[in-house]
């Protein structure tokens, strides 16, 4: 596959990579069977800044890519604007993704948005954005 | 500068010096129409006729039991159409085939069902090898031709051919086995093989790519799928590509001629295999000695194949994944979840394909940069944390 020079750079210089103890959020989302799983951590402030983040993908280099850009993307904003977070401006900050690579960047913001629910439901905040569907084992679709 | 290993010589190969050599005189001088009736044809025809002749000479067969193709997809498409037309006018409309067959054979075979022919996709076991007794059960009175592999592509399994061969003939199907990763890793003696086809392509032998050959036993005859001039006895239209015909044969004949040598590429083969599998949550793919000689493929857990194969290049070793996000579909390698693999280990499979050529200090390398490419994939992968976190506890 050939990729942009940000992807490649992001690829095998990635950001955040690593865990948080005691994060205030987490969130996993993709499974083994399609090939890409994404855990994103979230540190976050009494002013809803996420003040840390960190990520650890099992994926391609796309995944990998996607994982690293978005955890730069979201550090030192609130949750607010992280949830604002677009599949496509994680493409745009890679300046590109192949076309049968686009579903990393939307794996990504749903990782994001699925450690922001995390982080809700444990401080008692209703969920009051759209959460990603579980991934189905069997909806695997060809995208040829 | 970075040092660079081909480890992919089962998706194509260089072009050797020797056949560069050999196909000069095509460009240079003899360039005319083999059909020509002049001087500047004669000469072009002479040369296919020799190439031909040394081919037979190189696989014990007969000169006009070998036509010549553009590609091994050709090739195969040609023999299963081919059969498959023909012996529907004698009532027969079943093909038998395996589930670990290359594309060209397996959309080929799907491309006939849409025509009414039956396909029936033979199963295979844990290390590749076509299960004969659900074979024995699929072919009958029915069945037109038997689609075989003589080696796989991915995993390096090579199939029992000669009984396969017998089974199909008992029921008088046609057997054809697409021998494309096999030539040249296996001596292939067709006056001894009771195959009624035969397929190869030559950029896997060192010779360019656009040029195969289907061998058409004597006394086998299939339906055309190329119409056009005289070509080929009538039996394949197109104007001869004469100097890749003429680059195929000397490919043909160094790739026989070294089949002595394969124990030296067997024992660098193995030694991948035996240090690669040490890796914990490794193993290896197909059968461990069924295999062909340059083929080396290992699955790691908890990581995935377009990543290690990016590294790979990086360092300058050239791969090939059976993960699926090296390819437009998100399914992994059809041949590696035929062989009971499940999706998540498969993804984390690679091929090493190496050839006379890979030396030593080739192997060595891969060696010494693989493992730590594996070990920093896994410490980022979130199983891998899953396993380190439980062996703690």
């Amino acid at each position: 596959m050939l990729y942009s020079e940000k992807v490649m750079d992001h690829f095998t210089n990635p950001r955040n990579v690593g865990e948080i103890e005691d994060a205030q959020g987490v969130g996993v989302v993709g499974n083994a069977k399609c090939g890409d799983i994404m855990k994103i951590y979230l540190e976050i402030d009494e002013n809803d800044i996420i003040t840390d983040c960190k990520f650890k993908t099992f994926g391609c280099g796309a995944a990998i890519a996607t994982s690293s850009m978005a955890t730069e993307l979201i550090k030192g904003k609130s949750v607010k604007e992280a949830l604002a977070l677009t599949n496509s401006a994680v493409v745009e900050a890679l300046d590109g993704l192949p076309p049968v690579k686009v579903h990393c960047s939307v794996l990504a913001e749903e990782a994001v948005r699925s450690a922001i629910a995390d982080y809700y439901k444990r401080v008692g905040r209703p969920i009051d954005f759209e959460l990603p569907e579980e991934h189905d084992e069997e909806e695997v679709v060809e995208e040829d | 500068m970075t040092k660079f290993v081909y480890a992919d010589n089962a998706a194509t190969t260089p072009v050797s010096r020797e056949v560069i050599d050999a196909m000069s005189v095509c460009f240079e001088s003899a360039w005319g129409n083999p059909s020509s009736q002049h001087g500047k044809g004669y000469e072009a025809k002479a040369l296919i006729d020799d190439a031909r002749a040394r081919i037979a000479r190189a696989f014990r067969c007969n000169a006009n039991e070998l036509y010549f193709t553009a590609s091994g997809t050709e090739a195969d498409n040609w023999a299963i159409k081919g059969a498959a037309m023909r012996m529907k006018k004698k009532g027969r409309t079943h093909i038998v085939t395996s589930k670990i067959e290359h594309h060209a054979v397996l959309h080929t075979c799907e491309a006939l069902e849409k025509q009414g022919f039956t396909v029936t996709y033979v199963g295979v076991d844990e290390y590749g090898i076509v299960d004969l007794d659900e074979l024995r059960d699929a072919v009958t009175e029915n069945t037109a031709l038997v689609a075989i592999m003589f080696a796989n592509n991915e995993i390096g399994t090579i199939e029992p051919i000669e009984q396969i061969a017998e089974i199909a003939h008992a029921k008088g199907a046609l057997f054809f086995t697409d021998a494309v990763q096999a030539v040249g890793a296996v001596d292939i003696d067709l006056s001894q093989l009771k195959v009624d086809m035969l397929s190869l392509s030559g950029h896997k032998l060192h010779a360019p790519k656009g040029i195969g050959m289907l061998y058409i036993r004597k006394g086998v005859v299939i339906d055309n799928l190329i119409d056009g001039g005289g070509q080929e006895k009538r039996k394949r239209g197109g104007t001869e590509n004469v100097p890749y015909i003429v680059g195929l044969a000397k490919a043909i004949e160094i790739a026989q001629s070294r089949i002595p040598e394969l124990d030296e590429v067997r024992r660098k083969r193995d030694r991948l295999i035996s240090e690669l599998t040490k890796i914990p949550y490794s193993k290896l793919n197909g059968h461990p000695t069924c295999r062909l000689p340059g083929n080396v493929n290992v699955g790691f857990e908890f990581i995935e194949g377009e990543s290690i194969l990016m590294w790979l290049d990086m360092a300058g070793v050239c791969a090939s994944t059976g993960s699926a996000c090296s390819s437009a579909s998100l399914d992994p390698s059809h041949v590696l979840l035929a062989t009971g693999v499940p999706h998540e280990k498969a993804h984390g499979s690679i091929r090493l394909s190496i050839t006379h050529e890979t030396t030593d200090e080739d192997i060595d390398y891969i060696l010494e940069v693989l493992p730590p490419i594996v070990e920093r994939l896994r410490n980022m992968s979130p199983l891998w944390e899953e396993i380190v976190n439980k062996n703690r506890q």
